[in-house]
């Protein structure tokens, strides 16, 4: 087992859970050892650093110094903005060592401090690659993905800018391609590997993030994809979530289910679908998980409900809207 | 006599070049920005998925910083167009960090007051009111009071895709907030005084 220091981010403890579940399966077969940060704060996203530049290093400089205490060298982030802004503040605070003492005294009123460069910072699918090996992935297989046909969505913030040079291509990367190979998949040529999936501007620009997530879905398509497979919270949620928004300003149809890596390793590993998150997305994935003969078991939805029952209870007369709503969308489509 | 093409530039560069407001922007971007590097070859707005919307190519908006149009500079909807993708950045012949740059440019912009639609300026404010306040992002806080006031009718729209994602446990309606809250806000106070003092 490696030990490995972990940032979950924000996402993971809500819209990204499946991420969360299926990580936490797989992490112990193939020997990942995950300690979590204790008490680490939000990185800000893409938000805070457009509104204050030494305060929103700082945010992320306190995980950095509460990591730096836990005798580890290495953090695992599996979210891809996470993983960025954490790469980031720790390389302009050496770039810039005026920036990294402003953060320094800045940390300092919270009895804490970081050394620049003291961690590595990587995201869980470098770590897959390189740390624990294809190799060790493809021995631990015992249900290959035989017959699905996968589009590898990396996204931005994984392979670019890469200060460190760990990956293959900052346009086209190949690490998705390998993972999914190594478990078996067939994957397709998708031009949209590393393409933006608009990122916030679901909320503030809709309309331009409708073009790009409809440029992804349907490169997907036409690279005859059953699923696509991604890396990162912000791309699952936007692709996923505003897929039907997305058809409804464009007139289109599109029905492509999105899912983390993660998800798809814990099926190969041979995991059941429901201990991986499956059944929380919003496009559903039962048409691409049945040619590889795995059904997602009513169970899985009935857990998501469960969960829901720790927040304020909803009117029931505006569930049942949803159902009838979603009844409809379904007969609609046939 | 007329002037040969060389001593016409020479004429023009009699005068100093006025960079203050370059200056300005570079130095308030974090990292080295090497914005004072742009050559203006336009791989930058070539690169960019959103380009399609922005007022100004990136390379045009730079420009403008180097001619000093400091109210069309900040008035410009491109860094908020900015997906932040980083195709351009890896692109750049000169290495400007251009998504950094754009992130200064809207804290500036935010400054100084001076944008023409509030939609993604107040979405910001609202993310980062969220994190001071709970130490963690509290999506369902933020949608609902970002959806009321900017578009209350997409409220509407997207309800059933939110209750969706509640039902399926993916969106909670209680923020979790940090054990300490007071140690974050102490870094926060302190590092915003320095930002006061920096500029």
């Amino acid at each position: 087992m490696s030990d490995y220091i972990f940032y979950p981010g924000c996402a993971m403890e809500s819209n990204a859970k499946a991420y969360y579940d299926s990580l936490m399966e797989i992490a112990q077969p193939l020997g990942i050892n995950l300690q979590e940060i204790d008490d680490w704060n939000c990185c800000g996203a893409t938000e805070y650093v457009g509104i204050n530049l030494i305060p929103a290093y700082s945010l992320i400089a306190r995980n950095l110094a509460l990591a730096a205490k836990m005798g580890h060298k290495t953090i695992i982030s599996p979210c891809s903005a996470c993983y960025l802004n954490l790469a980031k503040a720790d390389y302009y605070m050496a770039e810039r060592p005026s920036l990294g003492e402003k953060v320094n005294e800045a940390l300092a009123a919270g009895d804490l401090q970081y050394t620049p460069g003291s961690l590595d910072i990587r995201h869980l699918l470098d770590v897959l690659i390189n740390d624990i090996g294809l190799d060790k992935l493809k021995e631990k297989v015992v249900r290959p993905l035989k017959g699905l046909k996968v589009a590898p969505y990396m996204g931005c913030m994984v392979p670019r800018p890469d200060y460190h040079n760990r990956w293959s291509d900052a346009e086209h990367p190949t690490e998705l391609f390998d993972v999914l190979k190594a478990i078996g998949a067939e994957v397709v040529d998708f031009p949209g590997a590393a393409t933006c999936c608009g990122g916030h501007m679901t909320q503030i620009g809709p309309e331009t993030a409708y073009e790009l997530i409809r440029r992804l879905i349907s490169s997907a398509e036409k690279s005859k994809a059953d699923i696509m497979v991604t890396v990162c919270p912000m791309c699952q949620l936007n692709v996923d979530a505003y897929q039907g928004e997305t058809n409804s300003h464009f007139g289109t149809n599109y029905n492509m289910p999105i899912v983390f890596f993660s998800q798809l390793v814990g099926l190969a590993l041979g995991f059941p679908p429901e201990k991986l998150g499956f059944g929380s997305e919003v496009t559903s994935t039962e048409k691409a998980l049945a040619q590889i003969g795995v059904d997602i078991p009513e169970s899985a939805i009935a857990e998501g409900k469960k969960r829901q029952q720790e927040g304020l209870p909803m009117p029931l007369c505006m569930r049942k809207t949803t159902t009838s709503e979603s009844k409809h969308a379904e007969e609609a489509k046939a | 006599m007329s002037k040969t093409p060389v001593e016409h530039v020479h004429a023009r560069l009699d005068h100093d070049e006025d960079l203050s407001l370059l200056n300005e922007v570079s130095m308030k971007t974090a990292g080295v920005s090497r914005l004072e590097m742009c050559i203006q070859c336009g791989s930058c707005g070539g690169s960019c998925p959103s380009e399609m919307d922005m007022d100004h190519t990136p390379r045009t908006l730079f420009a403008m910083l180097r001619a000093g149009m400091r109210e069309e500079a900040l008035l410009s909807n491109t860094p908020w167009i900015c997906v932040s993708c980083y195709h351009c950045v890896v692109r750049c012949p000169q290495n400007v960090h251009i998504t950094d740059v754009m992130y200064t440019l809207k804290g500036m912009a935010i400054r100084e007051k001076k944008y023409r639609d509030s939609t993604a300026p107040d979405f910001s404010e609202t993310f980062v009111d969220m994190v001071e306040k709970y130490g963690r992002s509290y999506e369902f806080g933020l949608a609902t009071r970002h959806y009321l006031k900017h578009s209350p009718l997409r409220m509407i729209r997207t309800a059933a895709m939110g209750l969706d994602m509640l039902k399926k446990g993916r969106l909670s309606m209680k923020p979790t907030t940090i054990e300490g809250m007071d140690q974050l806000t102490a870094i926060l106070n302190k590092a915003k005084e320095m930002e006061l003092a920096h500029e």
